[in-house]
């Protein structure tokens, strides 16, 4: 099965949450990773952790309505984690022998730039989530994430009625949007 | 309380639940107040944090769920991956010969990340610095024959004439039409400069107030026509979040400035279908200045307003040059004189480029303009 998906298909497969595409990708390209970060002064979580990382960043230039792909998948995986984990290592400051540098690579600056950029708001959003606190987290999480109606959140929650429940939703919405832009325009 | 029920009405409206009728009262209310105007881009956009929170968290469970399962099935070992260590040393040999020249210009730690990037990857950057030193050399030929002619014009505006307006424009013909904003021409007459210094005669074809834009025609027998438009002109509507960047003339010393930003909404100023809000680090403050995308796209128009909040400015969409080149085609008293053709975007998904290519490619058909009485 694995050879039969060409390279855009795989990426219509990501596009799409499509989990096959997600295990094909692990299974083709994180052993060359694990390579390169095993023979650059890193440990096997380190390697899962930076595919991981260019893995979201691939699957977030998918989703743009823009999105084009000028290299191999590949190619793109390996340039992000070559960047991301030359980042880590001077910042631990472990940085000292010449990279080995094993793969064809091509410049991501700027998708790195947009990756940090979604990164950052990403991290704020989370910290924001959760410090707000238990009920406002969960029946936060229920609205948005996991997309359940306000009768269902009310019940969940022991709210007399939707109403009730709406109401605190947007009680709710509002400290998260306090906290988040707070942080955020700060960051900017 | 009251909060409450505004951010619910906002939060209705957002996401298409309101009822037309409710739509339309609630856009009147929209266009009138600028606070709620403000509240509802910034709901927006907080609601597209949401979302793209959202979608990377349940992503990123599935990435990790995927990883677990692949390798408790055996797929990878932990510790199989010894360093090749004869790859290593053949590999250090290689590129023995650029690390010794580097430890020797300024010792090998302090090289950065982007300099090491540029010995691994020789054909790629060989090749940019090559196009950038070209240009270099166009430029500087320009620059001579600019010389000459500076002895003999001094400047093409009426010597008794004053200069009310400016802002920036561009190219969009290579015949010499170009786009500015209506109001950026406040005179009878216009000049336009280019990136060299070159002032070039202009006639105002047409402004158009309400859409504030105006085409402009080089009439000037200094004038070298390019052989083509290097950026199409984009149809559709572009992403919200989308990377956008602008070259205009903001400043009066008639350099070139650029600025790279984001559109942060869809609509403009009240609700204003016709242009974008964006956020640009640089001063947006040249009117009629392009904003192009990374794909070579012209996207947008800078107009700035007054009473703006930094950093926040709007973009009069790039469809509008098209509406615009379509009601000059049909007026008849300009019969002829504005046979506009327009590059636009054909296929969806045009080649991303180099910025620094792009901004070089781009200079050349970016003009400052100047009006005058």
């Amino acid at each position: 099965m694995k050879a039969e998906l060409n390279e855009q298909a795989l990426l219509k497969g990501l596009a799409n949450n499509d989990s096959k595409a997600v295990e094909a990708l692990y299974q083709r390209h994180f052993s060359m990773i694990q390579h390169f970060v095993l023979n650059n002064n890193g440990s096997f979580d380190d390697a899962r952790d930076v595919f991981q990382e260019a893995m979201i960043a691939l699957y977030e230039k998918v989703q743009s309505n823009s999105f084009v792909l000028t290299c191999q998948i590949k190619t793109y995986l390996f340039s992000i984690c070559k960047h991301l984990w030359l980042k880590r290592l001077h910042q631990i400051g472990k940085y000292s022998s010449p990279l080995l540098v094993e793969e064809e690579s091509i410049s991501v600056e700027d998708d790195l730039v947009a990756f940090e950029k979604q990164d950052a708001a990403f991290a704020i959003m989370d910290r924001a989530l959760h410090s707000l606190g238990e009920p406002c987290k969960s029946l936060l999480e229920g609205y948005y994430i996991n997309k359940k109606g306000m009768q269902e959140l009310a019940k969940d929650f022991g709210y007399t009625n939707a109403d009730n429940a709406k109401n605190q939703k947007y009680k709710c919405l509002m400290r998260l949007k306090k906290l988040f832009f707070t942080q955020y325009n700060i960051g900017d | 309380m009251e909060d409450i029920k505004l951010l619910e009405t906002i939060e209705k409206y957002l996401t298409g639940e309101m009822s037309d009728q409710e739509m339309e009262l609630f856009e009147t209310i929209r266009k009138n107040t600028p606070e709620i105007d403000q509240m509802v881009i910034e709901h927006s956009m907080f609601l597209q944090h949401m979302e793209n929170y959202v979608v990377r968290r349940n992503y990123t469970k599935l990435t990790k769920k995927t990883f677990e399962h692949l390798l408790a099935a055996g797929e990878w070992t932990i510790d199989s991956a010894v360093p090749s260590k004869a790859k290593m040393i053949q590999l250090w040999n290689k590129y023995k010969r650029v690390t010794a020249i580097a430890a020797s210009v300024g010792g090998f730690i302090a090289v950065t990340t982007s300099a090491l990037i540029m010995y691994f990857s020789p054909s790629l950057n060989g090749n940019q610095l090559l196009q950038l030193s070209k240009d270099i050399e166009v430029i500087k030929k320009n620059q001579q024959a600019q010389g000459h002619l500076l002895n003999e014009v001094k400047s093409k505006i009426p010597e008794n004439a004053t200069l009310v307006s400016g802002g920036s424009g561009f190219l969009i013909d290579p015949k010499g039409f170009i786009i500015t904003n209506a109001h950026v021409l406040k005179g009878n007459g216009a000049i336009v400069i280019n990136n060299l210094g070159q002032e070039l005669h202009a006639s105002i074809i047409y402004a158009d107030k309400n859409i504030d834009l105006a085409l402009l025609k080089i009439e000037d027998k200094d004038f070298a026509e390019p052989a083509k438009i290097p950026f199409t002109i984009r149809k559709k509507m572009s992403d919200l979040g989308e990377e956008i960047f602008t070259l205009g003339y903001p400043r009066n010393d008639n350099d070139i400035v650029y600025g790279k930003g984001y559109l942060s909404a869809q609509k403009g100023y009240a609700g204003d279908s016709s242009s974008y809000q964006i956020q640009i680090s640089a001063n947006p403050g040249s009117s009629g200045a392009p904003l192009f995308n990374d794909k070579n796209e012209l996207i947008g128009i800078i107009s700035t307003r007054e009473k703006l909040a930094v950093g926040v400015a709007f973009a009069i969409k790039s469809n509008k040059i098209i509406d615009l080149i379509a009601s000059v085609k049909e007026d008849d008293e300009l019969n002829g004189k504005a046979d506009v053709k327009l590059h636009v975007t054909k296929v969806e998904h045009a080649i991303s480029t180099n910025r620094k290519v792009q901004i070089n490619n781009l200079k050349p058909y970016i003009f400052s303009v100047r009006s005058y009485n």
